[in-house]
């Protein structure tokens, strides 16, 4: 595995209170593969991420075991292995390109500081990075800010700065969000074909099942801070084993059509501050019993590589009480 | 028609945000209008509303054009024409009460007696799926779906003819969006509203609108029915945009290149530099909308590729999915 997390948990102490955001959640990529990690807005996926590259801020308290191939990440680890051996790109590139330097400057950073290139070479496997990317006309854009590109472009940029030095763990947090859909739709395709090029291990956060189905090898479903189901990306689809996955499913309008009222999942996410003691999808679930109330479900193993955290799992069971 | 453009235009600087749009919606009709960021489906909607001035061409709203009205007649107008905005934080005004937010619009118009407001408020609030118990609290305690709730409350409650949602889904999770979309469904249907639904979630506009405008660079390229839209698309674009929405395999090669400029854009069909059709005409003549489509050769193309989204989980989950709709309990 080249990620391995392991039990991780994320506290925060804030004026209104402390605030477990991630609690004991467990994740593993291999090399070359994507894991998507899917669940509603809050629900730790990016303090996950950002805990697996050591970019969360002072006030967080972090527990449990992460690893880069078999070693343990410390935050020295973490900081000389940042932008070379493991990177990180965001849904919003200009939060992480430096306006006062040009594109070219800032993949060239990069091979200088985590592969040792003297300035010149840096700069000219920047070009050819640029260029790897698909920007066109990379030697001159090169050497333009990030001001002058468009949003497409600007992800390219990051992108190319992520990968400049063929990074063992890519984390992409949202990274075609803010995009429109052909643009996504070609960066994610570059992103699919760079994994396979340089077996990176990719990390990709995401709220929408369509990339989901397209992009991941395996998926991790979160909710309110927990792994609620972990599977195989066919195998989740086509057999869902967690009631907050099957809600999820039924809640996005197909383009295919199909009639009627959407399955929608009623009410909404737990404070955080406090959440049910039980199962956190408890107040929201439809096939509730006593047990889920009282007692927080481990996650279980359905079937190799499939796990859901619920008690009335394998749902064919509530299917056949029904 | 409840509402008729005619050849509207509208430029910010060198920028063609509405560049000659015709364009019209019946009463009781759901119309979606779709595109990518920038190609001007909020100014198109503001235009609609005449929120903004137009450069050029000519609204009617039922039959009346709105360009001929007097400050006092358009503003008493406004009673019957709504907006919807994406942003449910930034739509509502934080010192405002749910109740005064609902019953601004009430008064503003006089659409109740005084002594009545209250009332009406909270029948509302009871319409949207909030307990009229919660009309004393403030915005910041709600979530954003039921902030959007309650923007939509405030937008309904002059009883409008024409409702415009500008992204009213966009900004909810997917769980949350799905209660939105319901009600949004309902509200249509039990109203009877006009309804210009401008998003950029092609699955939301396949579920609920009726006829489909796709923008690009200003201008519509496309119009018709939804089944139409997306089952035999036309238009190049129209076709590239749908094959580009993930989930359907990530087959289709994706469509190159950006957007082009707003301020400069392409001569002839503005989408020439992106698409695969293009022949020597389509640089230089820009194509009229004929026939619900905009491209030189929409006679000539070859049949579109039909959508082909995986629904893997089958009658199990179906079954399953059941126990989601209508509060179910198993
Ligand atoms: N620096 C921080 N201080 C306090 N709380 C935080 C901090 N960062 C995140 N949180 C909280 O931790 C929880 C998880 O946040 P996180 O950003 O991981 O969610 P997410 O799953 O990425 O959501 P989204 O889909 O909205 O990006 C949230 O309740 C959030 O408010
Ligand atoms: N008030 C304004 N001043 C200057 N330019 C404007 C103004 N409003 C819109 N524009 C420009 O007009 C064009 C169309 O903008 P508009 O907001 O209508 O697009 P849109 O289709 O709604 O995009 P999005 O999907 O991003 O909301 C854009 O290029 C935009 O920058
Ligand atoms: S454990 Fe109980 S409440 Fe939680 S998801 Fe399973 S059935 Fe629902
Ligand atoms: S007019 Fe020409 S360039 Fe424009 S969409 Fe049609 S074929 Fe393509
Ligand atoms: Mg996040
Ligand atoms: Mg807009």
């Amino acid at each position: 595995m080249v990620l391995a997390i392991d039990d991780l948990t994320v506290d925060f102490t804030t004026d209104r209170g402390t605030l477990r955001a991630v609690d004991g959640v467990s994740l593993a990529v291999a090399s070359g593969r994507t894991l998507a990690v899917v669940g509603e807005s809050g629900s730790g996926k990016s303090v996950t991420a950002l805990a697996a590259v050591g970019l969360l801020p002072g006030s967080a308290r972090i527990g449990g075991r992460i690893a880069l191939d078999g070693e343990p990440l410390t935050p020295d680890r973490q900081r000389a292995l940042r932008g070379g051996a493991m990177a990180m790109i965001f849904q919003e590139p200009m939060t992480s390109l430096n306006p006062a330097f040009t594109a070219g400057e800032q993949v060239a950073e990069a091979l200088r500081i985590h592969r040792g290139l003297p300035p010149r070479a840096a700069f000219e496997a920047g070009v050819a990075m640029l260029d790897r990317v698909r920007i066109p006309d990379a030697e001159r854009r090169a050497r333009q800010y990030p001001h002058q590109f468009s949003g497409g472009m600007r992800q390219r940029v990051m992108i190319a700065i992520a990968l400049a030095c063929a990074p063992r763990l890519l984390l992409a947090d949202e990274p075609t969000t803010a995009l429109d859909v052909t643009v996504q739709a070609q960066i994610l395709a570059l992103l699919d074909t760079l994994k396979r090029e340089t077996g990176t291990a990719v990390v990709l956060i995401t709220h929408d099942l369509g990339v989901v189905a397209d992009h991941a090898d395996d998926v991790a479903v979160m909710y309110a801070g927990r792994v609620v189901e972990r599977a195989p990306a066919a195998r989740l689809f086509a057999q869902p084993e967690h009631p907050y996955t099957v809600g999820l499913l039924g809640a996005v309008p197909k383009l295919a059509g199909g009639a009627g009222r959407l399955a929608s999942i009623a009410g909404t996410v737990p404070d955080m501050r406090s959440p049910p003691r039980g199962c956190r999808f408890a107040p929201r679930c439809p096939f509730v019993i006593a047990r889920c109330v009282a007692e927080a479900p481990p996650l279980m193993e359905m079937a190799p590589g499939h796990a859901s955290a619920c008690w009335r799992a394998p749902l064919s069971q509530v299917l056949e009480a029904a | 028609m409840m509402l008729a453009l005619e050849d509207v235009a509208r430029r910010f600087g060198t920028v063609r945000a509405v560049d000659g749009v015709t364009l019209s919606v019946a009463q009781g009709q759901v119309l979606a209008v779709v595109g990518e960021s920038g190609c001007g489906k909020s100014t198109l909607g503001r235009l609609a509303l005449r929120l903004i001035e137009p450069d050029r061409g000519r609204i009617r709203f039922a039959g009346e054009d709105l360009g001929k009205l007097s400050p006092r007649a358009l503003r008493a107008r406004r009673r019957d024409m709504q907006l919807i905005f994406q942003d449910p934080f930034g739509s509502l005004d934080p010192r405002m009460t749910v109740e005064q937010a609902v019953a601004e619009p009430l008064i503003l118009h006089n659409i109740v007696p005084r002594a009545k407001v209250r009332e009406r408020v909270a029948e509302m609030l009871t319409r949207v799926g909030l307990r009229p118990e919660l009309a004393t609290r403030w915005p910041h305690e709600f979530s954003g779906g039921q902030r959007q709730r309650i923007a939509i409350a405030r937008a309904l409650a002059s009883g409008p003819k024409l409702v415009i949602g500008d992204e009213p889904v966009s900004a909810l999770d997917v769980s949350v969006q799905a209660q939105v979309v319901n009600l949004l469904q309902d509200l249509i249907r039990d109203l009877g509203l006009t309804f210009i639904l401008i998003s950029h979630d092609l699955g939301v506009v396949r579920h609920i609108a009726d006829r489909v405008a796709v923008m690009y660079l200003g201008r519509i390229v496309e119009e018709g029915t939804t089944a139409a839209i997306f089952t035999a698309p036309r238009h190049p674009y129209t076709r590239a945009l749908l094959a580009a929405v993930p989930g359907q395999g990530g087959g289709a090669p994706p469509l190159e290149g950006d957007v082009p400029s707003p301020s400069n854009p392409p001569p002839g069909c503005h989408f020439h530099t992106r698409c695969p059709f293009a022949e020597a005409i389509c640089r230089v003549e820009s194509p009229a909308l004929e026939g619900g489509v905009a491209c030189h050769l929409a006679d000539r193309l070859p049949p579109a590729v039909a959508m082909a989204e995986a629904e893997p989980g089958g009658a199990r989950l179906a079954r399953l999915q059941e126990f989601f709709k209508d509060g179910a309990r198993a």
